[in-house]
């Protein structure tokens, strides 16, 4: 571990086929943490407080999404860091990476649109996981999505049971917190957008990319910061 | 008198042209340890059509193959047909 009176260390896994990985640092480093990319080949994880999987097209999404980045190298170590209790959070194809692996519950599936959707989406907390806990339950966040397989499902008769469980972390929704059809962008099963599993996350969402009110919302900052347990005011 | 009948197709790239998610898979496998020598990746196609016969139904499936199931260029395919 590194020395936690400093600034904590987030590790930021590139696969072949990441392409958030820099805006990722880039965020990670204006909340004023530390940043280090970690290459998939890596058996074992330099010292580390966090762990991200960014967002990207890991192995240009031969087989399924996600499916051959689950079986890296560095994701024994993921699994290890994640059992001891590490924060660790997948961020769109990091989610499908970390679904495919089973650190996380379900799957996600091409959008039934067959479009690639890329948008400005509301999503609301359902249940605030391990780790954000200064984010409140129904706090509405403008964050952005843009994905081909963002169609989360789970296997049959799982939904209750994740719902009970409290790992349902993110809703699709309106402006108002709403989660309903009408603001289901990907037919995700309950509008889930985001769920949780012990210290593990995941959503399709990119707070990264939202990091800022001129780039069109900050949300992203909040939902990092949280994560990170930061309080009060960060530095732009 | 027309019934129902299932093709199923089976759609890939022809050997000799480079399959890269097929090399991708390969390269996994591998590392997981298993003693594997190639992996090509195609498609699985299920098709269920109204035709007279089953000899119908398998040349449909043919002419449906050709003409938009697989490129030509570099794929090839196979197509059974089952009753339903």
């Amino acid at each position: 571990m590194s020395d936690h009176t400093a600034q904590p260390t987030v590790g930021i896994i590139v696969f072949p086929g990441s392409n958030c990985d820099q805006d990722t640092v880039l965020a990670i480093q204006a909340l004023g943490a530390r940043a280090v990319v970690l290459d998939y080949r890596l058996a074992e994880l330099p010292p580390v407080d966090f762990l991200i999987l960014p967002g990207g097209f890991s192995y240009g999404d031969y087989l399924r999404s996600g499916a051959l980045a689950a079986a890296a190298p560095i994701m024994d170590a993921v699994e290890k860091s994640a059992a001891s209790g590490m924060p660790v959070l997948g961020i769109c194809n990091g989610f499908q990476i970390l679904c495919e692996r089973g650190l996380l519950p379900g799957a996600l599936l091409p959008n039934p649109s067959g479009e690639f959707i890329c948008q400005w989406q509301t999503v609301r907390v359902v249940n605030a996981p391990k780790g954000f806990e200064t984010m409140a339950d129904g706090t509405v966040l403008r964050l952005p999505i843009a994905h081909h397989d963002g169609s989360y499902r789970v296997a049959e008769g799982q939904l209750a049971s994740l719902f009970e469980h409290g790992q349902v972390f993110l809703q699709y929704s309106d402006d108002k917190g709403g989660a309903h059809a009408l603001v289901n962008p990907n037919g995700s099963v309950a509008n889930i957008a985001g769920v949780s599993q012990g210290s593990v996350v995941g959503l399709m969402p990119h707070p990264e990319r939202a990091m800022a009110q001129y780039l069109g919302s900050d949300d992203g900052r909040g939902f990092l910061a949280a994560w990170l347990g930061l309080r009060g005011n960060v530095e732009c | 008198m027309t019934r129902t009948y299932q093709l199923t197709f089976l759609v890939g790239l022809k050997s000799g042209i480079l399959d890269p998610a097929g090399q991708a898979t390969r390269n996994v496998l591998q590392h997981m340890e298993y003693a594997v020598q190639d992996v090509r990746i195609g498609k699985w196609i299920r098709v269920a059509i109204q035709a007279d016969n089953a000899e119908h139904a398998l040349a449909l499936g043919q002419e449906m193959g050709q003409r938009l199931l697989s490129n030509p260029v570099m794929e090839s395919f196979e197509v059974t047909v089952k009753a339903l």
